[in-house]
């Protein structure tokens, strides 16, 4: 999902820790990895792959459909740039701590182009048995088996423990869409639900939320236009207001953000919100066979 | 990071938007000093929250004495979560008219979004509401900057004689918020006296946190986040940790997953000790997380919830094991783990701990919640 199989990918930073190690997974995943982008090591070769200066020296001898990050934080803007430029089209920003007046020029800059941007924050998107892109164990069964449920969520622990409550209870993963923990990122959680709704291969979405913005109250729109089931958990019922836990985006102020809120809106919206993940599978299958 | 008024007011001077002549005063004393120079002043408490003139935080004052007399009243006072240990002594000025001008960070539109108002000196929520008709909203793009004809047009209907004066601010403020990393700047109310001139009566300044690195010096006049001890050492270590007033510790990786963890403690009926969150680059630092966490003598029961993506739940596993045995605490565990290296992290809790990993988050959340009763029972 939003990456096809076939589609090339390009690693920003294919030579750092991180990098190699993601790089390596992907494309023993079944990833179309192409090579990656190192200024000071243009030239040589990776893992097999080439190197070059940027992106856009990239482009010159290869097609490149999605481009994924691993960029320090100050490093975003400018690598993103470098992308936007090259005339990618898809844009995926692992990096969490980018200031966010940074993300929302490399944000505007890629709508000017027509670029899709995931992120920044996110652990990435993973097709099942097709494709991963990011750092989701999409390679480990226990998590990801194929199936039919559509995963959407701002965090990638959290995400991954939804996908594996769905393994363990026999339930399979179409795609996960990782949106990013960030206040202010590409792909909004109304995005990702519009797109599973499109997805012939997603019956149903299993949606995890987080206290603070409105995103899941613009999702509930959505929702309630869908015949597709949707169970949701929003997570940060019990975070005292005011503090920011851990994403920089999962904040309540006010009556701004609050998990009451969007749990009315998405119950409103026929979504059925659980109380916990492990609650999501059964919610899914029940609601499936209706 | 927010700010109080007068570390915001100076983010405004320097980017040379007036303000009323004023001086910091941490005692009695120097209030009335403060007084004797500027003549009618203002009382104003610093400290970065809303609501001070309601709290009592704001006061006139004409002489030196009254001054003092107000200092002392004020300092000390608690306003939301912050306590007042300094007061800026504002000059007193001519008011005319009290508008309201703010750039802030805005989601709907992902980019900047600049506010005006010639209905300023209350809420921008209550000015919504009460005069949605006179709120200039301008969301602006960011690679191109602010349209600064488009944006005087726009003024022009709500001020022809002071657009170009009000224009001017507008500009400067957000060359302000652009050269700060504001999340939000905010004048309220921006006052034209009654010689016509412009000045910011007050400022609200928040920084956003990802940026703090390379704000270094704006950074050094900002307030910091109040913590308590434990989340002081953790901050220094750059560990997420907020402490809370339950009895089940919780560690874990990713902010998510953390999150999800107390929900579920609150859920079966406990009540967690703390967030901590050992996700994404912080994965190798278990061991000093899980001082912190048994630090707090709340904690009667620990509940370890990993579950690996980026974040290698082997390593995580060790380090919390070593520490566990370094540490020998006399209250229980229970562990959950799943992801990448969870065969070689459950492995290690059963041959170095003896204990057997629950396979569902639940029913580990649930013997947590029961152990931590029964410790207190």
């Amino acid at each position: 999902m939003i990456i096809g199989g076939n589609e090339t990918v390009l690693v920003q930073g294919i030579t750092g820790k991180q990098g190699t190690f993601w790089s390596e997974r992907m494309r023993d995943y079944g990833t179309k990895v192409i090579g990656g982008v190192n200024p000071r090591r243009a030239g040589e070769r990776h893992l097999h792959l080439p190197v070059w200066a940027s992106a856009q020296d990239a482009a010159k001898d290869q097609k490149i459909d999605a481009a994924v990050m691993f960029v320090p934080p100050f490093g975003v803007k400018e690598a993103a740039l470098d992308i936007i430029a090259a005339g990618v089209r898809k844009i995926v920003c692992l990096t969490e701590h980018v200031p966010v007046q940074d993300t929302m020029y490399f944000l505007a800059a890629a709508r000017e182009r027509g670029a899709q941007v995931i992120g920044p924050n996110t652990a990435g998107l993973v097709t099942t048995g097709v494709n991963f892109v990011g750092f989701m164990p999409a390679f480990n069964a226990r998590v990801f088996q194929k199936g039919d449920i559509g995963v959407i969520s701002r965090s990638g622990s959290l995400g991954t423990l939804l996908c594996l409550n769905l393994v363990q209870a026999g339930l399979g993963i179409s795609s996960f869409i990782g949106i990013g923990g960030d206040p202010i990122i590409g792909t909004t959680t109304r995005d990702a639900l519009v797109a599973l709704d499109k997805d012939p291969a997603t019956k149903a979405v299993a949606l995890v939320g987080e206290i603070g913005g409105a995103m899941e109250e613009a999702a509930a729109d959505y929702a309630a236009t869908m015949r597709k089931p949707v169970a949701a958990f929003i997570a940060g019922a019990a975070s005292p207001p005011g503090k920011k836990m851990g994403h920089a985006g999962a904040i309540v102020m006010g009556n701004r953000g609050s998990y009451a809120g969007k749990k009315a809106a998405l119950e409103e919206a026929g979504v059925t919100v659980c109380a916990t993940p492990n609650e999501v599978p059964g919610v899914l299958k029940a609601r499936l066979k209706r | 990071m927010n700010f109080t008024e007068h570390a915001g007011k100076a983010v405004l001077r320097a980017a040379g938007i007036p303000t009323p002549e004023g001086i910091v005063a941490r005692t009695p004393e120097e209030a009335a000093e403060a007084a004797r120079r500027i003549g009618k002043c203002v009382i104003k408490a610093q400290v970065p929250t809303g609501k001070r003139g309601k709290a009592g935080g704001i006061k006139l004052a004409t002489t030196p004495d009254e001054a003092a007399g107000h200092a002392r009243a004020i300092l000390g006072m608690t306003i939301g979560e912050h306590q007042v240990d300094h007061l800026l002594v504002d000059r007193q000025v001519n008011i005319a008219r009290e508008m309201y001008a703010a750039v802030l960070n805005d989601p709907e539109t992902e980019g900047p979004l600049l506010l005006f108002s010639p209905e300023g000196g209350m809420d921008i929520e209550d000015i919504a509401a009460e005069h949605p008709d006179a709120l200039l909203q301008i969301a602006v793009d960011i690679t191109k900057g602010l349209d600064e004809e488009a944006l005087a047009a726009a003024v022009r209907r709500y001020d022809p004689p002071a657009a170009s004066a009000i224009t001017d601010i507008l500009v400067k403020l957000y060359e302000a918020y652009r050269a700060s990393d504001a999340e939000l700047i905010e004048i309220n109310p921006l006052v034209q006296m009654r010689d016509g001139h412009f000045v910011a009566l007050d400022c609200k300044l928040t920084i956003d946190d990802s940026a703090l690195p390379r704000q270094e010096m704006l950074a050094s006049t900002g307030t910091p986040d109040k913590t308590t001890d434990l989340e002081a050492r953790a901050k220094a270590l750059h560990l997420k940790y907020i402490e809370l007033d339950g009895g089940v510790g919780v560690l874990a990786n990713g902010a998510g997953l953390t999150m999800t963890t107390m929900d579920a403690i609150r859920h079966f009926g406990g009540r967690p000790a703390n967030f901590m969150e050992i996700g994404g680059d912080s994965y190798t630092k278990a061991v000093p997380a899980l001082e912190i966490v048994l630090a707090n003598p709340n904690v009667k029961a620990l509940l370890v919830n990993f579950c690996g993506a980026f974040a290698r739940t082997d390593v995580m596993a060790e380090g919390v094991i070593n520490a566990w045995l370094h540490l020998k605490p006399k209250i229980p565990i229970v562990f959950t783990i799943h992801g990448t290296g969870e065969d070689e992290a459950i492995a290690m809790v059963r041959d170095r701990l003896g204990i057997e990993p629950y396979d569902l988050m639940d029913d580990a959340v649930k013997v947590a919640v029961a152990a931590a009763k029964g410790a207190s029972a």
